[in-house]
């Protein structure tokens, strides 16, 4: 990359924004098609379930009803849920698209009912006559996977969906040295992704042509063509996926959906356009879930504060049944356990738990957010236990930036980065120094300020192959148009991350236009090459490398044309202003547009160059990329109450090179809002029966505009060697960085009452409770501050939560 | 989110609505702001057969002062209220309930009329209009009556309303020099009711309490006057200490509400807190500090 730049790493305003500001672009539920008719699914109230019998007659009659289909309509015509996860020893937990004779959690759909509008729909959902015979529900993961829990899949012999076992160095000897261990269980509560918009399907099928056409809100929808293709057993080629605008995923809509496969075959089935719409309840116990793991952690360490080993046990809960990538997410976690840390020996072994409730899969980090949480976590434990300073602890056991790459005991190699850096930033503009004095002076007030670190290191940018279920490469296509217009598509699939932008100021960098004169394409499998879609922070490493790729070959292209017109070397030109310029001689320059015109006139071509100007290519990575930042975070804690009041938050965080600071200052702001939100706010509650207590935003708390503090952001930039953008990704960072900072700085804050693990959500009953448990010192700086471990019976937290009831 | 089908009357007097009601009786749901009766109804947790809306109706939304006090007509907006200069000159406690409530679109559309006739135990304006000791005027067919705001709540989501009778209008008194006001409220995270909301009037002479009123809401089954601490302050110094002391009690004798956001205790203990903090702050407004 050339280093002045005119358009890349210029903070753009959004070329998206007008249209979805203005609410003038299209979503699903804003597509109407002629004889189009309405979808809606009836679905289980139990968690576990026989199927007795359904009874449609009273709604087969009900006016505008087309049609009520069960299982038995469906049999050998819709395959099941597909899982792209492989894993060793992975038990079956197979989703037929409608629950067959039993159901295994709130929420799975028994029926659909499909009506002329939405009216007679859904009056005629309610005439659908379900008889079940409930079964004992499965709901503590931990009790799921003992011994005499009731199976909910035979004819597996329990509950245990896999053991996923990793461990490099020598732990058994790290533990013998240790000076200290430290133990502590950490939960990692279940969260609902919540995405603005819920989940909608269009389909259409045409008889003539003998093509379906599916609108989804989706994030995969070249993934979600094939899957289809082989889920309804049509050939893939008459099978096209576009996703209109879609109004948020965070991982959820990284997935194939039973309801995007009936709603497909219905189309084909009755001939008319088909649309299911998801209710923001549906969404709540219908749509993938996120995080829910619990973690016992051990670490052996030196008296001097240097980590010689760890240990993990960690229990997934996995719902029911498997989504796309629902046993993989977890073992994520797994690679992420060192953290940004030298650690010699790690053991880790992960469970998968089936249990009767929503699958959960990738959520916004989809497993790295738990790893950095436990581990940062895990510092501070330490931190406490050793009476040092939390930032002290960390910068003890960083890899120096020589060290790069720097591999893990468990076999991951970091590419880049400069740790101690962020750390000494992120603490020198929050005013650390002066945040602790003022802690102090504030305790003998009886006011409980808390400063939360955070360093975290994270896996992006989605390849390579080699680590990916489905391919870790991405796509892209442009073309110079012989009007001088561009138009990039690209094979992934922003929806809400700006590409349409960042990819333009690139088109318009490499080929010397306008980001105006550059459009991007996505979502369209009619329309793009294919492609792999959006997550993982892999749309601009690695989709955005595509395109960059694409840009460079037509620009070498013109370049030939224009050195074979003037007999220049190609060498010497320079894209910019609308021509292309020798750098030596004036009159060996020529407009783009005459270029342009002799390419796709091609009667000046060079011998041999094909006419027209389109170059795809097909990047593979041959690593991820992994950014890395440190984040500290100020909070106050009302004593009366036990609120937490968020007062400040820096972010310094290294994504790499970057195309756009608009668009990154964004995914942080945005990410650290999503991280306060699962540290203060959100937790799906399941109670005994397994039912969704939390199952509506009356109940599901999600952070708003005035739970927010100024966020300050910074950024140091250490390019990824595995790209030519040199860029890692920030999709996903705010929300692997903050949350442990916050926790962090709840537990810090609470130091005084001798508290030393708190479990998210923070609510402000349980740190009441806690401050209440021991009256505040008069006197309690930090190292005074008593952190006996408190040895908690295994689940005794889990039942706190579990038995809460509305 | 569809309601089952019902039959939409829309009254252009209180005549025609009285009329509608009587013949309709328990079938017939009012419809004032929409905020509690249509979620209930789209989740089919209520499916009226008949829809009377009040929203057509001329002459219920007027906020005006008569002898002495403040008259607002039941159909008023939150946002109205909150927004209302006449009110936050003559009865500041109303418009700060108000801005409590919800969000902006929740207080566009809502009214104190119908969110009173609710009855909600977590709702802000029950508190306020027990701290007002406020005078509800409840009309039908037959004439109409008044019952005090401490008459009017009966229990959870019931109120004095009879068959027939339509919550018109809710008088509250001016506000005069030496007399201060403030609401505060522990919202649920969620939601944003109250998990404790506490009003609070106080009326000085000569740095004594000579009038104390208190209403809690969200504690209870449904929203009260916090005697205990009124009888335990009125006429006696306002100090730190004293009030903090009283307002220990706000919940005494109550049965408290348990939920997923908060236990009893907490609710308990919570109504001491707000209590203290609303009448501190009562307080030194009615001293002519600013707060």
């Amino acid at each position: 990359m050339a280093t002045a730049t005119k358009f890349i790493g210029k903070p753009l305003k959004r070329k998206e924004d007008p249209r979805l500001i203005q609410g003038i672009a299209h979503y699903v539920d804003d597509l109407v098609l002629a004889g189009m008719l309405h979808a809606g699914f009836v679905r289980s109230p139990h968690a576990h379930a026989v199927v007795k019998s359904i009874d449609s007659t009273k709604a087969q009659s009900a006016p505008g009803v087309v049609g009520v289909f069960t299982a038995e309509d469906f049999r050998g015509q819709i395959g099941i849920v597909p899982c792209a996860a492989q894993l060793p020893d992975l038990k079956g937990a197979p989703r037929p698209v409608l629950a067959t004779g039993r159901v295994r959690f709130v929420g799975e759909a028994v029926a659909v009912v499909v009506a002329s509008d939405r009216y007679a729909l859904r009056d005629a959902m309610d005439l659908v006559e379900v008889d079940y015979e409930p079964l004992t529900p499965v709901v503590d993961p931990e009790k799921a996977i003992s011994k005499n829990a009731p199976v909910l899949h035979e004819p597996s012999a329990d509950n245990v969906s896999f053991r996923w076992e990793l461990e490099g160095g020598d732990v058994k000897r790290a533990f013998k040295q240790a000076d200290k261990v430290i133990r502590q269980r950490i939960l990692n509560q279940r969260l609902v992704p919540m995405a603005m918009e819920p989940r909608g399907v269009l389909a259409e099928y045409k008889r003539g042509e003998k093509t379906l056409t599916v609108w989804s809100s989706t994030q995969i929808p070249h993934l979600l063509k094939t899957q289809l293709a082989a889920m309804l057993g049509t050939p893939e080629h008459s099978v096209r996926v576009i996703t209109p605008e879609v109004g948020g995923g965070f991982g959820s809509k990284l997935n194939v959906y039973p309801e995007e496969a009936i709603v497909a075959h219905l189309a084909m089935r009755l001939g008319h356009p088909v649309k299911w719409m998801e209710s923001r309840r549906e969404n709540f116990v219908c749509t993938i879930h996120g995080r829910d793991q619990i973690a016992d952690v051990e670490a052996a360490v030196s008296k001097d504060g240097t980590l010689l080993g760890t240990k993990w046990r960690i229990i997934a809960d996995l719902g029911a049944y498997y989504q796309l990538l629902t046993p993989l997410v977890p073992t994520l976690t797994g690679l992420m356990l060192a953290g940004s840390y030298k650690v010699p020996a790690i053991k880790i072994e992960i469970i998968g738990a089936l249990t009767n409730k929503m699958a959960t899969d990738a959520y916004r980090g989809a497993g790295r957010p738990e790893a950095t949480y436990y581990v940062e976590r895990l510092m501070d434990l330490i931190a406490a236990e050793l009476k040092m300073d939390p930032a002290e602890i960390r910068r003890k056991n960083f890899p120096l930036p020589k060290e790069f790459p720097y591999t893990t005991p468990t076999g991951v190699a970091y590419d880049s980065a400069n740790y101690q850096r962020s750390l000494d930033i992120a603490l020198k503009k929050s005013g650390y120094a002066k945040l602790r004095k003022e802690q102090a002076a504030l305790r003998k007030q009886g006011r409980y300020l808390g400063i939360g670190v955070s360093t975290y290191v994270e896996i992006c940018a989605m390849g390579p192959s080699s680590a990916m279920p489905a391919g870790g490469w991405e796509s892209a296509t442009v073309r110079v148009e012989p009007t001088g217009k561009v138009t990039i598509l690209t094979g992934a699939s922003p929806h809400g991350q700006g590409q349409e932008t960042s990819f333009a100021q690139m088109g318009a960098e490499v080929l010397g236009l306008t980001p105006d004169d550059v459009n991007v394409v996505h979502g369209d499998t009619g329309a793009v090459p294919y492609g792999i879609g959006t997550f993982g922070s892999r749309g601009t490493a690695v989709g955005g490398t595509a395109a960059y790729m694409s840009l460079v070959k037509l620009r070498d292209k013109l370049a030939k044309i224009v050195g074979h017109l003037t007999g220049e070397d190609p060498k010497n030109f320079v894209f910019g202003g609308g021509s292309i310029s020798s750098k030596s001689s004036a009159n060996k320059s020529i407009s783009l547009g005459e270029a342009i015109g002799a390419a796709y006139t091609a009667k000046t071509l060079p011998q041999g160059m094909e006419p027209g100007l389109e170059a795809t290519t097909f990047f593979e990575p041959t690593n991820f990329t992994f950014p890395f930042g440190a984040h500290v975070c100020v909070v106050e804690i009302d004593a009366e109450t036990g609120g937490v009041r968020l007062l400040k938050y820096v972010a310094v965080d290294d994504c790499g090179n970057v195309l756009n600071p608009l668009l990154v200052e964004g995914q942080v702001h945005g990410g650290i809002v999503q991280s306060v939100g699962q540290a203060m706010f959100e937790e799906a509650v399941y109670d005994e029966h397994g039912q969704l207590i939390t199952g509506e935003l009356m109940d599901y708390a999600i952070p708003r505009a005035d739970a927010m503090p100024w966020m300050e952001t910074h950024r140091t930039v250490t390019p990824s060697p595995v790209n030519p953008l040199g860029v890692k990704g920030v999709g996903e960072a705010g929300t692997i960085g903050a949350t442990p900072a916050i926790i962090n700085a709840v537990v810090d804050a609470l130091a005084p009452f001798g508290v030393r693990h708190v479990d998210m959500p923070v609510k402000r009953e349980r740190i009441w409770k806690l401050m209440r448990r021991k009256a505040a010192p008069k006197r309690a700086p930090r190292a005074a501050a008593k952190a006996k471990p408190k040895k908690k019976s295994k689940s005794a937290a889990r039942r706190r939560t579990s038995r809460r009831a509305r | 989110m569809i309601p089952a089908a019902f039959e939409y009357h829309a009254p252009k007097n209180l005549e025609e609505a009285f009329r509608l009601l009587d013949r309709h009786g328990d079938e017939a749901k009012l419809l004032a702001g929409g905020h509690s009766l249509l979620p209930m109804m789209k989740l089919r947790l209520a499916a009226p057969r008949f829809v009377i809306d009040l929203g057509r109706l001329k002459g219920l939304d007027y906020i005006r002062e008569e002898q002495g006090h403040m008259v607002i007509g039941a159909m008023v907006k939150h946002a109205e209220i909150e927004h209302s200069s006449l009110l936050r000159a003559k009865c500041p406690l109303l418009p700060e309930a108000a801005a409590a409530i919800g969000d902006v679109q929740v207080r566009n559309r809502g009214t104190i009329g119908g969110s009173l006739a609710h009855a909600d135990p977590a709702a802000d304006y029950p508190a306020a209009i027990l701290g007002l000791d406020a005078v509800m005027e409840l009309q039908s067919n037959s004439g109409s009556r008044t019952v005090s705001a401490e008459d009017f709540f009966v229990d959870m989501l019931t109120t004095q309303l009879r068959p027939g009778e339509i919550l018109t209008q809710i008088r509250v008194p001016v506000i005069g020099k030496g007399s201060g006001t403030a609401y505060c409220k522990l919202p649920q995270l969620a939601s944003g009711y109250a998990v404790v909301g506490v009003a609070a009037r106080v009326t000085l002479a000569n740095g004594k309490l000579a009038q104390v009123t208190i209403g809690v809401t969200g504690v209870g089954p449904k929203a009260y006057r916090a005697e205990n601490v009124e009888n335990a302050l009125r006429g006696k110094k306002a100090s730190d200490k004293s009030v903090a002391e009283a307002a220990r009690h706000a919940a005494h004798g109550i049965d408290a509400l348990a939920d997923l956001h908060a236990s009893a205790d907490y609710r308990r203990e919570m109504a001491g807190v707000f209590t203290r903090r609303a009448l501190a702050l009562a307080i030194a407004r009615a001293a002519g500090k600013k707060a």
